[in-house]
């Protein structure tokens, strides 16, 4: 069996048996892997967990944070809530447009930055907050994120 | 990169005792700031004296409903009662827009909420203990399991056993049958009650579900005594401190341990140091942004429950978001709206389909192509929102919706008038993004709508 597949079991001890509540910590190992959850991931999860694939793919799909299409390798997301929107979020997020030749909830051509807008990061008091690779950044503003990104293109593997 | 500013204001250090800009991260710093005393206090008491001190000071829930929290724990039946396991479930879901605390809680005293939640264990007899925290907060997570770890190997836990379960990015999580169900594998979308999870909560066993700031309260409470304590504040229905968040167009943002009953003006202007680069203060996001937002007339209420409500605002979760006067309130409104559109779980229609209509009626205001009965159609969709959904995110959506319009008509007719908006681009909000238009982008979208 595959490593996810015994990674997957030892989450499972976690909670009592019988139960799903293994689904989200399943997908999530399964997304950290693949990048994404394609529908073969998805059903190495649900034969993983005994569940079927369809019952994965719904629980997976009412969450934000699952991918169901192929993301770059890394992602970078933008507060656009009101907080951050109050001190300058949407030039924030211009700024990333701009950098990367993408909208938001598109992936550079090279398969590498995904951009994305998200809901309140729970930082209002430093806005703007991106989450670089899921690593909160506050207080960004336009100017930071050429430095941002090329930190990104060098240093992230 | 600045850092959050978290602070004690105006009152005693309980929440955040110890915390003098140095995280109490490890066992020993936070052991010796006489951390874990009241753990063992409690232990040694009989449970049912342990829920009856926390009644004692009046402690409520600091996660939005400010429900009694010891009347809440002393709704789970005793063991002897029930053949089923006890859970406790702590919200650490924090979405709330506006709301930055738990967060904080996690990062600067994670042992603290620990020592909570093993209070609360022997409390209701609960051996096992489910934290569940949004999936965004990752730093956040990696403190409090690095607390818990270090906890279990000191052997803190006895019997008890504390699982960190990690959400996936959804709001409605933080209701909590939705976090119920999301604990169990499903979908986050919320359970109708009866019956309350006091009875049958996580696996159809009783389950306490408590806010982190809550949870965290409970050393505190025993450390300062429960009548000592249920002098703190507004005494008697908000006693306490709280960790106020203030955020938005002011001088000094961040968490700020203070009294209840302190008032809006005293946090913004004293403490915060008012509305930068001399601008007026327009309205206050009071709660968080499900609630009425305040205008300038009541910024001399005092922040506690009752004083707020006797206004028609909320404490919630303690969100003082400051909005100046650079802002269009129908740019706000809209934006808001599109926050819950995109949050509702679609399980009942008033919601799902309300929360859209409000996003496309606030779009055609702001763009100015709305007519004036469109001002009343506002409202009264939000009418046929409010109290008339499975939970409480449909209300959530419709009275922040339902305030600005009342509040501000003029500046909504002014968009009206001048065929857009009065702001002419120049408003701090103009043109924000919303989440909610971003499936738009997605292949799959794309590949369904060519
Ligand atoms: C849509 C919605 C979202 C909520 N989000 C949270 C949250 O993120 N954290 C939280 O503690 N309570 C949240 N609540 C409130 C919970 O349902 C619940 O009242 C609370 O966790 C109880 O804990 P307390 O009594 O300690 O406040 C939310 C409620 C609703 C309706
Ligand atoms: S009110 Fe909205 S979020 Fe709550 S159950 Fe209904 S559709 Fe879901
Ligand atoms: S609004 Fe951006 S982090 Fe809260």
């Amino acid at each position: 069996m595959s490593a996810l597949y015994d990674e997957i079991q030892e989450v499972r001890k976690r909670y009592p048996p019988g139960t799903r509540s293994a689904v989200l910590p399943a997908l999530r190992l399964a997304q950290e892997r693949y990048g994404w959850l394609s529908r073969e991931a998805i059903e190495e999860v649900a034969d993983a967990l005994e569940l079927t694939p369809a019952y994965c793919f719904s629980v997976a799909s009412f969450y934000d944070m699952f991918h169901l299409e192929p993301v770059g390798r890394h992602t970078v997301e933008v507060c656009t809530n009101v907080c951050c929107g109050l001190l300058g979020a949407q030039q924030v997020l211009e700024a990333f447009e701009q950098e990367l030749g993408v909208a938001p909830g598109e992936t550079t051509p090279d398969g590498e930055i995904t951009l994305r807008a998200v809901e309140c990061l729970g930082g209002c008091s430093t806005p703007t907050i991106v989450a670089i690779d899921h690593r909160y950044r506050q207080s960004v503003t336009p100017a930071d994120v050429p430095t941002i990104l090329e930190e990104l293109r060098n240093g992230g593997d | 990169m600045a850092a959050t500013r978290v602070t004690v204001a105006d009152g005693p250090a309980l929440v955040l005792a110890g915390y003098e800009g140095e995280p109490l991260r490890s066992l020993a710093s936070y052991q010796a700031a006489g951390g874990y005393e009241q753990l063992a206090q409690a232990r040694a008491q009989d449970p049912q004296q342990v829920i009856g001190e926390i009644i004692e000071s009046n402690l409520r829930g600091r996660g939005g409903a400010f429900f009694p929290t010891g009347r809440k724990a002393s709704f789970i039946p005793t063991p002897d009662k029930i053949a089923k396991p006890i859970y406790i479930t702590v919200n650490a879901d924090e979405s709330e827009p506006g709301t930055f605390k738990d967060r904080e809680i996690m990062l600067k005293v994670p042992h603290r909420l620990i020592e909570g939640c093993l209070i609360a264990a022997h409390a209701i007899q609960s051996r096992n203990v489910y934290i569940y925290i949004r999936g965004e907060y990752l730093a956040e997570w990696e403190s409090l399991q690095g607390a818990l770890d270090e906890a279990r190997a000191a052997g803190i836990l006895g019997e008890v056993d504390i699982v960190i379960h990690r959400g996936a990015g959804a709001y409605i999580c933080g209701e909590e049958t939705a976090l119920l169900e999301s604990l169990e594998g499903k979908r986050g979308q919320p359970r109708s009650k009866p019956p309350f999870p006091a009875i049958s909560g996580v696996y159809a066993s009783p389950t306490l579900i408590n806010n982190v700031e809550s949870i965290t309260t409970i050393p505190a409470v025993l450390a300062t005594g429960p009548a000592e304590y249920a002098k703190i504040g507004a005494p008697p229905d908000s006693t306490g401190t709280r960790l106020f968040c203030l955020s938005g167009n002011v001088e000094r943002p961040g968490v700020y341990e203070a009294p209840h009953g302190i008032t809006a003006r005293h946090l913004i202007y004293d403490i915060g140091g008012g509305v930068p680069d001399g601008r007026e203060l327009k309205a206050v996001m009071m709660g968080g942004s499900s609630f009425p937002v305040m205008t300038p007339g009541d910024l001399d209420t005092a922040l506690d429950a009752n004083s707020l409500g006797q206004k028609g605002y909320f404490i919630g979760s303690g969100v003082v978001t400051v909005i100046d006067d650079r802002s269009c309130i129908v740019q706000f409104a809209l934006r808001v709206a599109q926050f819950y559109m995109h949050e509702s779980c679609g399980k009942c229609t008033p919601c799902r389909v309300g929360t859209r209509w409000l996003v496309q009626i606030l779009r055609a205001v702001e763009n100015g192509t709305a007519q004036e009965r469109d001002l009343e159609l506002l409202l009264d969709v939000c009418d046929r929102i409010i109290g008339k959904c499975l939970c409480v995110l449909g209300d959530s959506a419709a009275m922040p919706v339902a305030s600005c319009v009342t509040k501000f008509r003029e500046e909504f007719r002014a968009h009206l008038a001048q065929g857009g908006c009065p702001f002419g681009g120049d408003s701090t909000l103009d043109h924000l993004f919303a989440p909610v238009d971003q499936h738009a982008h997605t292949p799959v979208a794309q590949e369904a709508l060519s």
